[in-house]
């Protein structure tokens, strides 16, 4: 019997006991990685890609025909939230060379390149539904990759990240990213990011899932924080312009057929105002918040998939948004905190997914889409995972393993965020371990684009995750900061060169007019309307009296 | 979510609400009815967004959360700090060096801390918060910078400060100085970096952008993995 007070219910004592007594037996043992043959099984039969009658086929649009989730297609088969004859184009609040929407890594990145790139600051102008560097870039907390080891290099990268991908990574944004990749740790240093290091100032680099390098470089579990809050510090440093609680509902367009700015709504005021720019970026991140097959999510209070939305109904290809990555470790227990990270540096340094017989059933560094089928298989399959008060089912992933490997304050120390939450409901993840479940964690398809993060628009630029094609049909841990970082950089770079010499015409919002002949044209009927901007979780009584008389 | 938790009563800016026991502030005050748009954000306690004071009936003690991370209690009056009216200075880190004084140069008012200890105790992630201010001021960049490291930006230690201090804008220039100049560069990086501009894996990418499919698929999975 265990010598301290544990933070689970009673009735999980038994297996918890389990897991503690084969611990030791577990030090130094693997379990053999899955051959090709068994993970194509095992998605087939587990992971919610898998699920056919959980998608459908677009039905307008340049995109027609893909299969995406549900939810997806909803928010892309809907009507505009304005009605163009609502919208006076005639006067223009922000008139500017470059128009970024969405301040996370990519936004605040592309603003940065955007900046010393030769754009004044008072000509850029990032616009962020809620608050300057609020995203999911913040949130990442196991790290990011580069290939800068002596071992590694952006060719090993590149094979790890195409076939982690399933093939159908876009090969020339994969050169690109892993031939970036140490440029940007580079940059990162000079910025003034602290990373962690060994004594000897060397890298202190981590394993990742279908990795075949010591590849992710960290701060802490407080990665996404660290970068983003220094990108945030030099875009105030700099004066580049910004606003918050502003959203864009639609880009403008103008009569040569380009993106030339986006109608913004005001979220205090509740007044649309509008954004004239000569090239825009779109770095408004992925759509956890819609709960695709109604999973919870990793994701931030804004990633309501808008980005999507306003690119396509100006004509933008979308790629590989049949795949959603879904994160194999993700809070099953406590309830408060359900369906949040549980980084993989957990399992980079030591942890491992067990039954709840105590048993290690998968090799712990599999790639997120089988790491994420073996868990969901163990508890619905297999039926061995542990039931929450709620209904829920989990495994154990075994961090007292990362101090019995590692020496005894690894976990404070590598995994304050995680030690720190968990603390704070009474679990102590030195002791016990996590009940996971795997969660939706990010959008892999998206808009596409190519190296210069071009979209098939004129005008309109996009990066990161907002974006398809780099990750193909699976992201590996890491590559999405990187993916931040090198397209928004690569984005900022691009927008102030074309920014320098186009020329806006006279601004139009047909697309919309466009779009619902699309709609009416395939047939879709439906109140439904998009972007939909923030997520909804008041109660049904509330919503069902809602008068707006204010 | 089902829900057989116990029935407490809060006091959202004032307005009574009966919500279940075991919700967080963020969870209850949605239950209640309120959608949030300043005042939520993460929703993980990674970005401070959240930043919530509150006093339970019969206490004086005035004291600080993060919304996303609390749970509710009964008799809990709550209001949220969303945004904190805070100086943050302006420089190019380029131009600055990491001499003892550079801190205090651009955060004078570090020089009345008082030592009171009311940040520490503030701080909802359990920083030593005044620790920090106070190597600040010794001109410790070294410690100011891995004290602060865990610093989410919610402001409730400037908003309690009475020295009007801001801890998280002090902390975070110590950070950047301590970054760029005491812990440096990495060379393994700055080789590569050289590496990928003079050409050197041109080929070998190239090589692996021409594979087929099966080609492709062979070298993937029976690539070599180093991982000690």
């Amino acid at each position: 019997m265990s010598d301290y007070e544990s933070g689970y219910p009673d009735y999980m004592r038994e297996s918890l006991d389990k897991v503690a007594a084969t611990r030791a037996s577990r030090v130094g043992k693997s379990f053999k990685a899955m051959t090709a043959e068994e993970k194509d099984k095992i998605l087939r039969d587990f992971h919610p890609d898998w699920k056919m009658d959980q998608k459908r086929g677009l039905k307008v649009g340049p995109s027609k025909g893909q299969l995406m989730p549900h939810e997806v297609v909803d928010i892309l088969e809907a009507h505009s939230i304005i009605k163009p004859e609502d919208i006076d184009l005639s006067s223009i609040d922000y008139d500017v060379d470059v128009l970024i929407i969405g301040a996370g890594g990519a936004g605040l990145s592309a603003a940065i390149l955007a900046h010393d790139s030769g754009i004044d600051p008072d000509k850029i102008l990032i616009v962020q539904k809620l608050r300057l560097g609020d995203a999911n870039s913040k949130m990442s907390q196991g790290g990011i990759q580069a290939a800068d080891a002596p071992n590694d290099s952006p060719t090993i990268h590149y094979l790890d990240i195409i076939g982690g991908g399933h093939y159908e990574n876009k090969p020339e944004l994969v050169e690109a990213m892993v031939k970036d990749g140490p440029d940007v740790i580079k940059w990162h240093e000079e910025l003034g990011v602290l990373y962690d290091k060994l004594d000897d100032g060397t890298m202190q680099l981590a394993p990742g899932g279908g990795t075949s390098r010591r590849r992710m470089h960290s701060c802490k579990d407080y990665t996404g924080l660290e970068i983003t809050r220094i990108l945030m510090d030099e875009v105030i440093n700099r004066q580049i312009g910004y606003v918050e609680f502003t959203c864009a509902v639609e880009f403008v367009m103008d009569d040569m057929g380009q993106v030339a700015g986006a109608v913004l709504y005001d979220m205090d005021s509740d007044e649309y105002k509008i954004a004239r720019a000569k090239s825009t970026i779109l770095a408004t991140g992925g759509f956890g918040r819609l709960h695709i097959q109604s999973f919870e999510t990793t994701n931030h209070y804004g990633a309501t998939g808008d980005g999507i939305v306003m690119a396509y109904r100006t004509g933008t290809n979308l790629i590989h948004l049949d795949s959603t990555q879904f994160h194999p470790t993700g809070s099953a227990y406590p309830e408060q905190i359900v369906g949040q990270l549980c980084t993989e540096k957990l399992r980079g340094r030591g942890a491992q997914p067990v039954n709840a017989d105590g048993e290690l059933f998968v090799y712990p560094l599999e790639t997120r889409d089988v790491e994420a089928s073996a868990l969901i298989r163990e508890c619905y399959g297999r039926e061995r995972g542990v039931t929450t008060p709620s209904g829920m089912k989990g495994v154990w992933l075994d961090t007292p393993l990362i101090d019995v490997i590692n020496g005894k304050g690894t976990i404070e120390r590598e995994f304050a965020a995680m030690f720190r939450n968990y603390n704070k409901f009474g679990i102590d993840i030195r002791k016990e371990p996590m009940l996971v479940f795997p969660t939706l964690h990010y959008q892999n398809g998206g808009v596409e684009i190519n190296v210069r993060c071009e979209t098939s628009v004129p005008g309109l630029f996009a990066a990161g995750e907002v974006c398809g094609g780099v990750h193909g049909k699976n992201r590996l841990m890491g590559n999405s900061q990187l993916d931040l970082y090198v397209f928004g950089r690569r984005a900022g770079k691009a927008a102030a060169e074309r920014a320098k010499t186009a020329k806006t015409g006279k601004l139009n919002l047909y697309h919309l007019d466009r779009y619902e002949k699309w709609l009416r044209e395939a047939g879709v009927e439906t109140d439904r309307k998009s972007p939909i901007l923030l997520p909804e979780y008041r109660g049904e009584k509330t919503l069902k009296h809602q008068l707006k008389l204010l | 979510m089902e829900n057989n938790a116990e029935i407490v009563t809060i006091y959202v800016m004032g307005k009574k609400h009966k919500v279940p026991g075991d919700l967080t502030i963020m969870k209850a005050m949605e239950y209640a009815g309120h959608q949030f748009t300043r005042g939520a954000g993460c929703r993980g306690g990674y970005c401070g967004a959240c930043a919530t004071l509150y006093r339970k009936k019969g206490s004086y003690k005035l004291e600080g959360a993060l919304a996303c991370q609390k749970i509710v209690e009964d008799g809990m009056y709550i209001a949220q700090i969303p945004f904190n009216p805070a100086e943050k200075t302006t420089y190019s880190l380029d131009e600055l060096r990491p001499d003892a004084n550079t801190i205090l140069e651009y955060y004078p008012e570090l020089s009345r801390c008082l030592a009171c200890n009311t940040c520490t105790k503030a701080c909802p992630q359990d920083i030593m918060v005044m620790d920090y201010v106070q190597a600040s001021l010794r001109g410790d960049i070294e410690q100011a910078a891995k004290l602060s490291f865990d610093c989410i930006s919610c402001g409730l230690c400037a908003v309690r400060c009475p020295a009007e201090i801001v801890p998280y804008n002090v902390g975070q220039l110590a950070r950047r100085l301590y970054a760029k100049y005491i812990d440096g560069p990495s060379q393994h990086v700055l080789d590569r970096v050289k590496e990928v501009e003079e050409g050197k894996f041109d080929e070998g990418i190239k090589e692996l952008k021409n594979m087929d499919k099966a080609a492709l698929q062979e070298r993937y999975e029976t690539r070599e993995k180093i991982l000690e």
